[in-house]
């Protein structure tokens, strides 16, 4: 039998105690002293062992990150001494979208290259805002891709990134009468990008391209950013460049299999230069998307030149650029995938998104909405402890120290946290009776949104619906 | 004159397993206390107690304090303390506790019906969760006048029939419209899903083993306990078939949907290997979906199976909610089965992955309504009974799932709220619940006894059971089979104007911390 793709992970533990969301209180003046009952020594999960002998040592706990919230030692207490806050310093982390809960589950699969598992149900809002307002769909009983968890690694998680050709054309002796272009495919639907914030030293970069060289998938970098040292990486690396200015980086175009410019207006006579230089070179096209921009309409001209692949940009919360209402990158991406349906060009081209891509359901979801596959940037860091404080906006410090971080180090937590995803992604195609990703792209039918689900449940019964939904 | 139908169950107050228990307020008495016993002599919720042979009264039970309400009362501690000595404030503790459909509130409420067999007497907000939509969002609508009926909660009928088919099967009538969950001996405590059997007895309903076996423990409560068969088909035994008055097919669970149960290899204990027969320590992925089952007429297959195994055994098809949910209803009707089971999305599990439970099939929400308006077009709905879980968290969520459509509902988070689960979600590995609940640990499973879990189930039922009846009253219904259905008893708030949703009680909007 064929080796079947896999992502190997090895736990990494934490460089920096991370910062958990809850911190236990002792309020040391009542405590008995001497009880026999102590609860710091009876915690299932151990996390006083350090500070048994607290009275006569008298050192400041660190509990954070490790209460598992079961509450014993604030109900067993003798004395009743113990409490619970959330930790003020979690509550400062991340932002509205890359919230602390995103940026804890990160550092967990980075750190274990597990799936995050519990016990208990849900724990969240009904519904929320992009691709919080959707559901992905199952398979009651008709499952012959899938045997439980076992049997998932025949589910193939592929895309290509080259073009495919609209059909095969063949001469009177049945050889091809076309020139069908070599293929080029990632093992899974995510490739990285540098991100456009943060510490960028060659450890942080190399650490990135060190892992995505081990699962197979390539990076997005600045062209002006891959120094000579990075060139053992070429086949990783896609260098990013602009109309202008490619010509200066003739000889690294030569030597990796794919490369993206910027989306300007007449971009097809760079296109043609480009493939002079280096003729089978996969050519992407970067573009973002504005408010200003037609972006449907730019995809469609685009997916009729001679490309391969588009990468749209949202921003790094999912949303449009240069708008004072910006939409969800779910509903720009619909948008683009039925417009190169119409003009018949989808099964042609490839579509990456970028930006809002957080967690491993969102690679699923966006498939669903018409893209490809997704490149991610702040999760890369996330997974090497950033806590997107933002102090090196400011050129202040970096907290974990990302500046010096091994890249062996650094990659393997990357490595974990693609493990974990993908173990995620399968796992949902499993529950979709799906057997390759690539069926996903634009599979609407295989999802839920809650406008639907409101209308066709909730309106027969509540008749019309008064508070706008807002789930862009 | 109205005639008396049931004899509930006694409730008997049972005190929190724990020390120290939590509630809404924190009371503290400070150094200044000079015993005098104001305090107990005038507290009415027994915060304060002195025995009179104590020097020095107890550490006031706080979750029996009603808060700064008191202080419109002639009551209030705080101010008739000689010393000042005591004080008053909302404990911070419930900022750490619960989530978006558990807030604290709705915790501590369960907690303290299940203590009482009472509504809770301090103002909790327990009927109402903080998700935003679905039940958080509904309510009730203000009644008629002159609709309520002045009747007695024992005049009032909550029992509904399980076996509506007509097919010469036993007619299963249970006296509450809900029973529990599949609860498997191996994800949770041995004592914890036998005092659920008992506690079934005598509110004379169901409980469900699971896919964990049937542990001999379950014989004498035989006839309220239903034998699921799941995918992994542990412990299905013809015996175990033979035993039971209904059997559950799971197909699937609205927690993971697609996806077999999950049983990590730490629970994997050598009784529970035993009863699976499976290996001490390897963990346990049933498969998905039953490898016999590819089609309507391989369910069928199932189901006559269990049939002709158990000739008054009733049969139950537990299924997830995918887009089709009402196709699958109809199919599992059509097969043979007396029960359809629909599992929402928000459901309750012993260990899931996290993106399976928020991402995978619809909330039952959405499920009840459509699969219940399918059953009427097909003509089928009054022979067959459609019971609803997975989310359904407390009495109006129940009274609310029955409104939409449904004839009953399933529980099981309550079922643990009440025996003092925090929902932390750590039952599924390690040593499992630290708490006793869903744990095979032999030191932690030894915290929590049949009796206690028995008796404050029936509290809960017995709470709950009052509300059911409030509001079957108001409404000027007499049994809770009237209120299927009647979704015009029901409003949400996003579909009124802003006038008309200031009727009703807002939403809560807890500020929670993701």
């Amino acid at each position: 039998m064929p080796q079947k793709y896999t992502i190997l992970t090895k736990a990494a533990l934490p460089r920096f105690y991370p910062v958990g969301k809850y911190a236990t209180i002792e309020f040391r003046e009542n405590c008995a002293g001497s009880c026999k009952e102590c609860v710091k020594k009876k915690c299932v999960y151990d996390i006083f062992k350090d500070n048994y002998l607290h009275m006569s040592k008298m050192e400041e706990p660190e509990y954070l990150y490790t209460c598992n919230s079961c509450f014993r030692c604030i109900q067993e207490c003798t004395k009743g001494i113990f409490s619970r806050v959330v930790n003020p310093e979690y509550r400062e982390i991340g932002d509205e979208y890359w919230t602390p809960d995103v940026l804890n589950r990160t550092w967990y699969q980075a750190h274990t290259g597990s799936i995050p598992v519990s016990g208990s149900g849900y724990r969240g809002p009904f519904v929320g805002k992009g691709f919080d307002s959707m559901w992905t769909d199952m398979s009651e009983i008709v499952r012959p891709t899938r045997d439980g968890i076992h049997g998932r690694e025949y589910i193939n998680t592929c895309i290509e990134l080259s073009r495919r050709p609209e059909r095969l054309a063949f001469k009177k002796d049945g050889s091809l009468a076309i020139v069908v272009k070599p293929i080029l495919e990632v093992p899974l639907p995510i490739l990285f990008q540098q991100p456009d914030f943060g510490v960028q030293s060659r450890e942080v970069l190399v650490s990135m391209l060190k892992a995505a060289n081990t699962i197979g998938t390539k990076m997005f970098m600045n062209a002006a950013d891959v120094y000579e040292d990075l060139i053992p990486f070429g086949p990783t690396i896609i260098p990013l460049i602009k109309k202008d200015t490619f010509k200066n980086y003739s000889e690294l175009i030569d030597r990796v299999d794919m490369v993206e410019i910027e989306y300007e207006p007449d971009i097809e006579k760079a296109i043609i230069s480009l493939k002079a230089i280096n003729k089978n070179i996969i050519i992407s096209v970067g573009l973002e998307l504005r408010a200003d921009l037609d972006y449907a309409g730019i995809c469609v001209d685009l997916s009729k030149m001679d490309i391969d692949t588009i990468h749209v940009y949202a921003n790094t919360n999912g949303r449009e650029f240069e708008s004072d209402n910006p939409r969800f990158i779910k509903d720009m991406l619909r948008d683009i995938h039925l417009a190169l349906i119409d003009a018949a060009t989808r099964q042609q081209i490839n579509i990456i998104a970028s930006g809002g891509i957080s967690m491993a359901e969102h690679v699923n979801k966006i498939i669903i909405c018409g893209a490809d596959g997704v490149a991610i940037d702040l999760p890369l860091i996330i997974a090497m402890e950033c806590r997107l404080c933002g102090r090196c906006k400011k050129g202040l410090t970096c907290p974990v120290d990302l500046e010096s971080i091994d890249p062996l180090y650094g990659s393997n937590r990357i490595i974990n946290l693609m493990g974990a995803w993908r173990n995620q992604i399968l796992e949902m195609l499993g529950a979709m009776g799906l057997r390759e990703v690539r069926r996903l792209r634009g599979e609407v039918g295989r999802s839920m949104w809650f406008e639907d689900l409101e209308r066709e449940s909730f309106a027969p019964i509540f008749g019309e619906r008064k508070v706008s939904i807002d789930v862009g | 004159m109205n005639q008396i139908k049931y004899q509930l169950p006694e409730t008997r107050h049972t005190p929190s397993r724990f020390r120290n228990t939590i509630g809404k307020y924190i009371v503290k008495r400070n150094s200044n206390c000079i015993s005098c016993g104001k305090c107990s002599e005038i507290c009415p919720f027994g915060v304060h107690i002195k025995p009179d042979h104590h020097k020095s009264p107890f550490r006031p039970v706080e979750h029996n304090c009603i808060g700064f309400d008191c202080k419109n009362t002639d009551h209030y501690c705080i101010e008739h303390c000689p010393e000042d000595a005591l004080t008053l404030k909302e404990n911070p503790l419930l900022y750490t506790m619960g989530d978006y459909r558990w807030p604290p509130e709705m915790l501590l409420g369960h907690f303290a019906m299940a203590e009482t067999g009472k509504a809770p007497h301090v103002d909790l907000e327990y009927n109402l969760g903080n998700s935003g939509g679905g039940f958080d969002m509904m309510r009730f609508i203000e009644p008629d006048p002159g609709v309520e009926l002045t009747i007695s909660d024992e005049e009032i009928d909550t029992s509904i029939d399980l076996n509506k088919t007509g097919d010469g099967r036993p007619l299963k009538t249970i006296s509450i419209p809900c029973y529990g969950g599949g609860m498997s001996y191996g994800s949770t405590a041995l004592s914890v899903i036998v005092g659920r059997a008992r506690a079934a007895k005598r509110l004379n309903s169901l409980t469900c083993t699971g896919e964990g076996g049937y542990p001999p423990q379950f014989l004498p409560y035989k006839e309220h306990v239903i034998t699921q068969v799941a995918t992994g088909l542990f412990g299905v035994r013809e015996e175990t078939i033979q035993h039971c008055p209904i059997m559950e097919f799971k197909y699937a669970q609205g927690a993971k949907p697609g996806l077999g149960g999950h049983l990590l290899g730490e629970k994997v204990t050598k009784a529970v290997a035993k009863m699976r027969e499976t290996v001490v320590g390897s963990s346990l992925f049933s498969p998905f979906p039953f490898h016999s089952v590819y089609s309507v007429e391989d369910h069928k297959k199932h189901v006559d199976w269990m049939k002709e195994i158990n000739h008054s055994v009733l049969c139950s098809i537990k299924v997830s909610t995918p887009t089709d949910v009402d196709m699958v209803a109809i199919g599992a009707y059509y097969a043979g089965a007396h029960i359809i089971h629909i599992d929402g999305s928000y459901g309750g599990t012993g260990a899931a992955p996290d993106i399976a439970k928020k991402n995978i099939a619809m909330p039952i929400e959405y499920a009840i309504p459509k699969v219940h308006r399918f059953l009427v077009e097909e003509g089928v709905r009054d022979k067959v009974c459609l019971i609803a879980s997975g989310g359904i968290r407390n009495a109006l969520d129940v009274a609310k799932a029955i409104a939409l459509g449904a004839d009953g509902c399933v529980i099981g988070t309550a079922d643990l709220v009440a025996v003092e689960c925090v929902r932390c979600g750590n039952c599924e590995s390690g040593r499992g619940c630290a708490r006793g609940i869903a744990t095979t640990d032999p030191e932690l499973g030894c915290m929590i006894d049949e009796e206690y879990v028995e008796q404050r189930l029936v509290n809960m039922y017995m709470a709950w059971r009052k509300q059911w009846c409030d509001i079957l009253r108001t409404h000027g219904l007499k049994s809770i089979k009237e209120l299927r259905g009647r979704s015009d008893l029901l409003v949400h708030l996003d579909y009124l104007d802003e006038e008309e949703r200031r009727k009703y009680q807002p939403a809560p909007r807890y500020k929670m911390v993701l």
